[in-house]
């Protein structure tokens, strides 16, 4: 069965990244595809590879990073509430002027419609979120 | 339409399960996991709202967030299935969609 995910939550601020992690990798493990995962909201602040969590805690986004890469999942952060967070890709660094970029690999910044396109692809779309 | 409603707040600290039980169809199934799982509790304030919503609908409970919160699992409502993350991936899989009461 195809799975859409949706997080709208940061890391570490309830349980929202770490529940939907556990969930895609339980779907996985059963055999099951999931078509991508969406950060929205404050969701889009687990895509930032410059987050140091201490060494005996959970790094949430490398997990995402590491999991993308073994399975090849398309995480996808919403533009719009990333520019206003402070997320930005290499793309985004030059279109505004900045001089740093900070979005962890195995992620991707676009925009609302891949969302929709998750609702209209996959059989169940799941949403985490505070 | 069998649907699979997800509540992961405590009814202690937002009206989400209120909302969840008043608006779900009578035949579907509620997960409570994360802070959720406070709702599972026996002899709460809400305890006998639950196991009167019992009639109505099928209640599921995270065990790991249960556990991580130090809760056991003894004390639950009677009648409230433990799950873990596969079981909500078969519960997701098993209703037609799943809605988040967030």
């Amino acid at each position: 069965m195809k799975f859409g995910i949706v997080i709208n939550e940061g890391p570490y601020t309830h349980q929202s990244s770490d529940s939907a992690l556990q969930f895609v990798k339980a779907a996985i493990e059963k055999g099951h595809d999931i078509f991508r995962v969406f950060f929205y909201h404050d969701g889009v602040n687990n895509g930032t590879r410059l987050g140091v969590p201490p060494q005996d805690d959970r790094n949430l986004t490398k997990e995402w990073s590491e999991l993308a890469e073994k399975h090849g999942l398309d995480l996808v952060v919403c533009v719009a509430a990333a520019q206003r967070r402070g997320i930005l890709d290499e793309d985004e660094m030059g279109r505004h002027g900045k001089n740093a970029h900070n979005l962890a690999p195995g992620f991707r910044i676009s925009g609302l419609g891949q969302l929709i396109e998750a609702g209209i692809q996959t059989d169940r779309l799941v949403t985490f979120g505070d | 339409m069998s649907v699979l409603h997800t509540v992961n707040k405590s009814p202690f600290e937002r009206n989400a399960l209120e909302s969840c039980l008043r608006l779900a169809k009578a035949g579907s199934s509620i997960l409570l996991f994360e802070d959720g799982v406070i709702a599972a509790m026996q002899n709460t304030k809400f305890s006998e709202r639950i196991a009167q919503a019992m009639h109505d609908f099928s209640f599921y409970v995270m065990g790991p967030d249960v556990k991580a919160r130090g809760l056991g699992e003894d004390k639950l409502i009677n009648g409230i299935q433990v799950v873990d993350y596969n079981g909500f991936v078969d519960l997701a899989t098993e209703h037609d969609a799943v809605q988040s009461w967030l």
